[in-house]
């Protein structure tokens, strides 16, 4: 803010304040071995599950009934044409993950995206206006509170569903009170700063004032507050997938396939094992990465 | 779920409607379901055919215990890693046991659940998979639920703890000459206490809502698991009163957690002139 008051500063600078902040972001992670570890994990993910057809084309609904709970490839009876073994059904756990990971990924991502837009447009409004929409806003979001989180998404779910746009916006609309809340607090202690009042003051209409002013100076905790939350929403997701409203079938996800594979934890270790750690390991890089970036930018949020 | 043979007559179907209220406007149905729950009526079970209050109050005592217990592991665990860690800030210990906690935030509960289950069950037979009864069956789906919020109070503890310790009344009470051990345990403690009491609140609800995948898992015998087979057999009135009943729980714990503060904090006070 300093920066954009003094014009002079800011018109000589050659690189422009949002590129060097990225610049910035970038280098805060990477002087940080576990973030860094972690994003670079996070990467690797998420390019496997783009990629991965082009590698490794095995269809995960193909049943062979002659190949069922074949261990995984490092154990003695495991064959190399199934590197992580077949389930009850015969069908290639390898490839399974890997298509589990896309839907753990979009949902996970997607939720989070839906829970910033509606957190960020109604605290920002809440904040901004303040009065009775601000308490009506709050109360809401109280109400939200007031409701375990597993509770509300699978009342809903059982309601709506299956479907993986349900489920995406379930998760998100359930989540959207941390990010309200969050962004309200620094909407209220901004908007009686001066560069508010000048812009009032020429005549810029409330909306124009809200996005172009005060949204930029706000966002970045709202942006670090969400790389924490992916973790949790991926967790949530598997274990509505878990219980049978997830996304639906056939589509495999982790969740279903712990769910699958509970049943036969006395033959096939593997199919309850090999699913959790694909979920252990995205959300470890997710974490690592979240808290690299909250310890960078905004220790305020700490204990969140 | 079919409550009718399937070649009922739409007389007859539509007989049922008017006796379960569904022909009413939705907020009539709304209010006789708030004015008969305030008298603690909630309504028939479509399903077991018995009020919804007598299942929920059958099964609630198995859901609470699980949920206790859980609470008691997360903290009796959680908060002396943090204190520890805290204490003895950037040593290997701190470093091995924030690699613990992080290792629980990421863990699905579910999946820890299946983990405990195929070692200390399958592997070892020392544990039952699943049921209630004895200690033993309490043992894996308290540690189930209670080990990612014991990582999650080992975090907070430390990190709060880590700025306590830097303030100056633990300066003057170290300069005193008192036992570090005393600093700690009375004088930092206590300060620790109060962000952990609204977390600890909080995360009750959380437990409960946790609750529902790990009965499911154990087989337990609590609310959790009958929220998902309602759900299943379309057994609404019995999702709406567990629901209904979970939520009353958690504003509850709100409640005392807001009046627990005053006792741990003098500086908060909901009295006005003071």
């Amino acid at each position: 803010m300093n920066e954009k008051s003094s014009g002079l500063l800011y018109i000589t600078d050659e690189i422009s304040p949002r590129l060097r902040l990225m610049a910035d972001t970038f280098k805060e992670v990477a002087r940080r071995p576990s973030a860094l570890a972690g994003g670079v994990f996070l990467v690797i993910i998420i390019l496997t599950s783009i990629f991965f057809p082009f590698f490794y084309s095995v269809d995960p609904l193909d049943v062979n009934l002659l190949q069922r709970f074949i261990p995984p490839a490092w154990q003695e009876a495991g064959s190399l044409t199934y590197p992580l073994g077949t389930d009850n059904l015969g069908r290639d756990i390898l490839a399974r993950i890997l298509y589990g990971s896309r839907v753990s990924l979009v949902v996970g991502f997607a939720a989070v995206l839906v829970a910033e837009i509606v957190g960020i447009i109604l605290g920002l409004i809440s904040g901004y206006y303040g009065g009775k929409i601000d308490n009506v806003i709050m109360r809401i979001a109280d109400i939200f509170n007031a409701y375990p989180f597993m509770l509300l998404t699978i009342s809903v779910m059982a309601v709506l569903g299956p479907s993986t746009f349900n489920l995406i916006l379930v998760l998100g609309i359930s989540d959207w009170v941390t990010y309200a809340r969050t962004i309200r607090g620094s909407v209220l202690s901004l908007k009686n700063k001066e560069f508010v009042e000048a812009s009032r003051a020429i005549g810029t209409s409330h909306p124009v004032i809200i996005f172009r002013h005060i949204l930029p100076n706000v966002i970045s905790p709202l942006l670090i507050l969400g790389t924490l939350r992916v973790g949790s929403i991926i967790i949530w997701e598997s274990g509505l997938s878990f219980l049978g409203m997830g996304v639906p079938p056939p589509m495999p996800t982790w969740g279903r396939m712990l769910a699958e594979g509970r049943v036969y934890i006395t033959e096939a270790w593997w199919l309850v094992c090999l699913p959790g750690f694909a979920i252990l390991l995205t959300i470890l890089s997710v974490n690592l990465l979240g808290d690299g970036l909250r310890d960078a930018f905004d220790p305020r949020l700490k204990n969140i | 779920m079919l409550m009718l043979p399937g070649d009922a007559s739409d007389q007859e179907i539509e007989e049922l409607r008017e006796q379960l209220g569904f022909n009413d406007p939705l907020h009539e149905q709304y209010w006789r379901f708030a004015y008969n729950a305030v008298q603690g009526d909630l309504g028939n079970s479509l399903y077991f055919n018995a009020p919804v209050m007598k299942i929920v109050l059958e099964r609630l005592p198995a859901s609470l215990e699980l949920a206790i217990a859980a609470m008691l592991v997360a903290l009796a665990i959680g908060i002396p890693l943090g204190i520890i860690s805290a204490v003895r800030h950037g040593s290997m210990l701190d470093m091995g046991s924030m690699l613990v906690a992080l290792f629980g935030l990421s863990m699905p509960h579910f999946w820890l659940g299946i983990m405990l289950m195929l070692f200390f069950s399958v592997f070892l037979g020392w544990l039952p998979t699943s049921g209630r009864g004895t200690l033993a069956h309490l043992i894996m789906p308290a540690l189930s639920l209670g080990l990612p919020l014991m990582a999650m109070f080992a975090r907070l503890t430390r990190s709060v703890m880590l700025e306590v310790l830097n303030l100056d009344y633990i300066r003057t009470a170290r300069a005193k000459g008192l036992k570090e051990i005393i600093v700690i345990s009375k004088h930092a403690l206590k300060n620790t206490l109060i962000p952990l009491v609204t977390v600890a609140g909080m995360q009750f609800s959380a437990i409960l809502g946790g609750t529902v995948i790990i009965e499911t898992v154990f087989a337990w015998p609590g609310l959790g698991r009958l929220v998902v087979q309602a759900i299943f057999r379309r057994d609404y009135p019995l999702v709406q009163g567990i629901v209904f009943v979970l939520a009353l729980i958690f504003v509850g714990m709100n409640l005392i957690v807001d009046i627990l503060y005053v006792y741990l904090d003098p500086q908060i006070s909901y009295t006005e002139d003071k």
